[in-house]
């Protein structure tokens, strides 16, 4: 038993370091597309204060509807733009039917009124665009780079590199978006406090409908890259519980902070699965990352960028 | 006029402190406890006793134990579904391997172990809050829900890993579980679990144990001021709490369904005893017990609205428009009535002390 814990996984990465490396490559690769929820995430939350539950059904929304105008025939760029369009349509609505009355309330009933969102994005993009499983190919071969594997032994998905180059670009253009421009430093100033926001004649409604549209497009981006890995289904919405021990990792306010907890969670779960899996019996994928943020919140209650604003009691 | 109290005077300290004070209120659950107990079992048939209120009272139980950690500690949980799990697979293990306990023990049991299992997912409430309080329960449900599939000791090592409870006797021949067991003795069993359950969270709430709990939801810091020690009322709101979630996962899998993976008790279990909460009334007894029926008959409403309107649904859209209300329902109850259906309770209690004068 003690065996199988502390000895046999370490003998195992010394046997094979190679397939240490690969698995490693492959976490880190995942942890990229975790992060890439996450920054979803961030953004609302860095912007409004408000938890946003409902990114993962934010990603679905998007992937179904770009699967579903692509299938209908739409140019797949058309498409893009109009699912992108949409998404900031669903940013409108919610800012004027659920934010707006709710402005002045605890963070806790916008965290549980973006439950009632995810329920009803989940409902209606399968009502619309049905609940079948859609593959989604997006030209990307999902193979290793074979002349890299010859040369070096190691197998690094295409796909992979392919998702962290547009996550790396998504990432830098919203880095640049919130320190150098206008409206990325109004968000800030709404991040930090509301009033204070709007008595230097910040619009806090413009700046909710933008940042929830941004995230909208991340979540749309998040839903075509996870879509052409898993396919576009219900269980894309599912991804957003993936990326909640990322957000304590990382801090809800760090857009740094998700990138690296997204890369911390993603190759820990990989290790954890391919090394521990079998002495703990398997499948600790689903709660490995949830007890690692669990621990790590005791020690570290603002994650490893967060600002040291968590009220302790 | 009906609802009016004054005149009613109280004359020792007993009566002032009564758990119902007011005599319409008495006269109100006394009449429901009657239609209860007994008018339901001779007009109902099986399938609503079996289905409908052996289902309700299971949600209503676990409503009240979320409404205890939620709603009056203000510690928002989304592990619900693995604390009843924890429920349920404490007493199918306590069951099995001591045949001859009786149901009642069975179930205070796995009420204590699932009590003692929620402190210790309570311990990071101490540090935390709010949201990021939320995201650590759901480590419960993830690693509970985890813990009872892959580890073959849980399911006593079934196969499949299902779990069926044992016939287990409740007085006499009459059985609670089992193939012998009547949908009538499953029936009282319940109700009368629930109502004493159900008595005992208002009595604890109304005590000092409650009242360090709302001045915890309240405002943390000016309780710690006046004396309560964060530590006692957080950990003992996860105790309760879970100790009621534990005996309704129990429940539901010995008495309501009978056989039961731990699938049962996945996520969205936890996300619907939530909004039974929020639609019944954050902070409310009455207001679990309204959400849990709330909750149960909108499905079958929407289930049966179609074919009554002449419209032919397929099953998988009826789900999604379910979903699609529960959202919408959830997002109008929060701008609209925060409080819930409890708080128009109130509202119409109100309106039945000036009746028929407007003011």
């Amino acid at each position: 038993m003690m065996q199988a814990f502390i000895f046999d996984p370490f003998m195992m990465m010394y046997d094979s370091p190679l397939f240490f490396v690969e698995v490693l490559v492959s976490g880190l690769m995942s942890g990229v597309m975790y992060a890439l929820v996450a920054l979803g995430f961030v953004l609302i939350f860095k912007a409004s204060g408000v938890f946003n539950f409902a990114q993962g059904a934010m990603v679905l929304f998007a992937a179904l509807t770009f699967v579903g105008l692509w299938e209908l025939g739409v140019n797949p760029w058309l498409a893009l733009i109009l699912s992108a369009v949409t998404m900031i349509g669903v940013a409108f609505c919610v800012e004027r039917i659920v934010l707006r009355p709710l402005v002045n309330q605890d963070p806790i009933i916008f965290f549980m009124a973006t439950i009632g969102i995810t329920y009803f994005l989940d409902g209606f993009g399968q009502t619309i665009w049905g609940s079948e499983v859609r593959p989604l190919d997006i030209g990307i071969p999902n193979e290793p780079f074979m002349d890299f594997a010859e040369w070096s032994g190691l197998y690094i998905n295409k796909f992979d590199v392919f998702a962290t180059v547009v996550c790396s670009v998504l990432v830098a253009l919203l880095a640049g978006f919130f320190t150098k421009t206008k409206i990325g430093r109004a968000l800030r100033a709404v991040a930090d406090d509301h009033q204070a926001a709007l008595s230097v004649g910040i619009p806090l409604k413009t700046i909710w409908t933008i940042v929830w549209s941004v995230a909208g497009i991340v979540g749309l981006a998040a839903g075509i890259l996870w879509g052409s890995k898993l396919g576009v289904q219900f269980t894309l919405a599912l991804i957003a519980f993936k990326a909640l021990p990322v957000l304590i990792l990382g801090g809800f306010t760090s857009i740094p902070g998700a990138i690296i907890g997204g890369l911390i969670i993603g190759s820990g779960e990989k290790i954890a699965e391919v090394y521990w899996g079998d002495a703990f019996g398997g499948a600790i994928e689903d709660w490995f990352a949830y007890v690692v943020a669990l621990i790590f919140l005791l020690f570290r209650p603002q994650g490893l960028f967060g600002e040291k604003i968590i009220e302790r009691v | 006029m009906i609802y009016r109290e004054a005149g009613q005077f109280k004359t020792s300290y007993n009566s002032d402190q009564a758990l119902l004070p007011i005599a319409q209120d008495r006269f109100f659950v006394i009449g429901l406890l009657v239609v209860a107990y007994f008018v339901i079992p001779f007009v109902a048939n099986d399938y609503w006793l079996d289905s409908i209120f052996l289902q309700f009272f299971i949600y209503a139980l676990a409503a009240i134990g979320l409404n205890i950690l939620t709603g009056y500690a203000g510690q928002l949980s989304l592990g619900t579904g693995g604390f009843m799990a924890c429920g349920a697979f404490s007493a199918y293990k306590l069951a099995t391997s001591f045949p001859d306990m009786h149901i009642i023990i069975v179930l205070f049991l796995a009420g204590l172990i699932t009590a003692l299992v929620g402190m210790l997912f309570g311990i990071p409430s101490l540090r935390i809050k709010g949201f990021y309080l939320a995201v650590s329960t759901l480590a419960a449900q993830f690693f509970l829900l985890w813990l009872f599939n892959r580890v073959p000791w849980f399911t006593n090592y079934s196969s499949s890993g299902v779990i069926s409870p044992p016939p287990i006797k409740l007085i006499g021949d009459y059985y609670i579980t089992g193939p012998q067991a009547t949908n009538l003795t499953q029936y009282f069993f319940t109700l009368t679990l629930v109502v004493v359950m159900a008595f005992g969270a208002r009595n604890i709430i109304r005590g000092h144990i409650g009242r360090s709990w709302m001045a915890m939801r309240d405002m943390d810091i000016a309780a710690e001021i006046i004396g309560i020690s964060p530590l006692r009322a957080k950990l003992s709101a996860f105790a309760v709490s879970s100790f009621y979630c534990g005996i309704a996962g129990a429940l539901w899998a010995f008495l309501y369904t009978e056989t039961v993976q731990p699938l049962a008790f996945e996520i969205n279990q936890s996300f619907l005893i939530l909004f039974m909460i929020i639609i019944g009334g954050l902070g409310s007894i009455l207001g679990s017990f309204f959400g849990a029926a709330f909750i149960l008959v909108l499905p079958i409403f929407l289930n049966s609205a179609p074919a009554l309107l002449g419209l032919q649904l397929s099953g998988s859209l009826v789900t999604h428009i379910e979903f699609m209300v529960f959202g919408v329902l959830i997002v109008f109850f929060l701008i609209v009535e925060p409080h819930g259906l409890a708080r128009l309770w109130g509202i119409a209690k109100e309106k039945l002390r000036l009746w028929p004068f407007p003011y």
